[in-house]
């Protein structure tokens, strides 16, 4: 599996949140994804975006176009420094949140991708990566 | 960096003030020749005059290599205040930079006239100089930009205000289009313009129509409920419409419901709705010929 084409993009702010979605949505168009697959990831990034800015204070995400063994993919990476998470079987589950919103940014982005991963340190920060396949 | 070498700086820049800026004008003059239009000479004479003397007596404070430090914070804001007002008058990024690199020429030929005979010590000022005025020019940029994006800020709200309109379909039902990504700024006037037009036109239904929002992750759900809360607490019903295929099946993998809000797949359907919520009948007429 190589990275054909990568990318990587501020998150500190709403209007870069909007960036990267429309970002990803034009890489996907690019290589035909459906629409609904469209869709689904823009919608788990934003999650995922939308959490480094609020609970990580901000961080990068970096785009990448994947391709090997017949298949190809597109996987987007969401780090931060900031506090991390604790209990990642906490975060994860439907409707807690230590904010305001309805929680259900994690588990709802891991529905919505085909590979999910976490990883977070508290003081680190934290690294969410989603990959779709075609 | 000694002490020494930068006192000569700052004692050439003192004695020589008064010719230094009327040269330095000419040099700016010549090189926003195309701009009287937007700034005057008197201005120009002014805002000169000022940011000299500020630099001559950064300069005086012996250090001319850190124009983060205190000493410059004087002539930094100055030069700021410069930068922003070209910024919004639509100077470009290079002919607001042009304010100080316009210097160069008028102080150089100062120093070399100064220490001609020095010429180890003349390539060092000159070394200094260029250096600290590259710093500063790089600053005037730095700050152009940046009320650039201001201002860029600025219309874009002014936009999202026309962007939300609330539409009356009926008498007791109007509408909000709903049409781009929804940030938080933009979801607040949303709701006060849907509140305030519920009060105005008495409305009992507000059908909201979300056809031309193209993500709705969990924040935009949340600011939906939300709206159709305050909305049920003003006593109208909201009725969310528009809800693309595409959009339903995300909700559905992200665990949004919304509940007993009543959901329509288009405006036309909402709008049967709200007719027959209100008792009104829509027929066609039969023709008779
Ligand atoms: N990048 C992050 N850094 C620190 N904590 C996070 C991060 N992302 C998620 N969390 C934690 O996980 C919880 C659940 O996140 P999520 O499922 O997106 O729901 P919500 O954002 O609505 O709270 C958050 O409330 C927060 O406590
Ligand atoms: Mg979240």
């Amino acid at each position: 599996m190589t990275a054909t084409k990568s990318r990587t993009m501020p998150l500190d702010s709403c209007e870069e949140i909007v960036h990267l979605r429309q970002t990803t949505r034009s890489w996907m168009a690019e290589q035909r994804f459906t629409l609904v697959e469209q869709t689904k990831m823009m919608t788990a990034t934003s999650e995922l975006a939308r959490n480094a800015v609020v609970y990580g204070g901000g961080g990068s995400a970096k785009l990448e176009l994947l391709e090997g063994s017949g298949r190809m993919g597109i996987r987007v990476v969401v780090e931060d420094q900031g506090p991390g998470i604790a209990d990642i079987g906490q975060a994860m589950t439907d409707h807690f949140t230590s904010g305001q919103g309805m929680g259900l940014g994690l588990g709802g982005a891991k529905r919505l991708v085909d590979d999910f991963e976490i990883r977070s340190e508290p003081g680190k920060g934290t690294v969410v990566s989603i990959t779709k396949w075609k | 960096m000694t002490i020494a070498t930068s006192h000569r700086i700052a004692d050439i820049l003192t004695r020589h003030e008064q010719p230094i800026l009327e040269a330095w004008l000419r040099e700016q003059l010549v090189a926003l020749s195309a701009r009287q239009d937007l700034i005057s000479e008197a201005d120009l004479r002014r805002q000169s005059a000022e940011f000299l003397a500020l630099f001559t007596s950064a300069c005086r404070s012996g250090n001319i290599t850190d124009i983060t430090a205190p000493e410059w914070k004087q002539s930094c804001s100055n030069l700021g205040n410069v930068s922003r007002s070209r910024a919004t008058q639509g100077f470009s990024p290079s002919e607001t930079a042009t304010f100080v690199f316009s210097l160069k020429q008028p102080f150089f030929s100062r120093l070399r006239q100064e220490l001609g005979g020095d010429a180890a010590g003349l390539a060092e000022e000159m070394w200094n100089a260029t250096v600290l005025l590259d710093k500063l020019g790089l600053y005037t940029t730095e700050v152009h930009q940046k009320a650039r994006e201001e201002v860029i800020k600025l219309q874009q709200a002014e936009m999202l205000e026309l962007s939300t309109p609330v539409v009356k379909l009926w008498d007791g039902i109007i509408a909000l289009p709903l049409i781009g990504t929804l940030d938080s700024g933009r979801t607040n006037i949303m709701m006060e313009n849907l509140l305030q037009s519920i009060v105005d036109t008495g409305s009992d239904i507000a059908i909201v129509d979300i056809t031309g929002v193209p993500t709705v992750d969990t924040l935009v759900a949340q600011y939906l409920l939300k709206m159709v809360a305050a909305a049920r607490l003003m006593g109208a019903e909201c009725i969310i419409c528009g809800i693309r295929p595409q959009i339903a099946q995300t909700m559905v993998h992200l665990g949004v419901e919304f509940g007993n809000v009543v959901t329509k797949a288009s405006l036309a359907d909402a709008l049967a709705y709200a007719f027959r919520q209100i008792g009104c009948t829509v027929s066609k007429q039969t023709s008779r010929s």
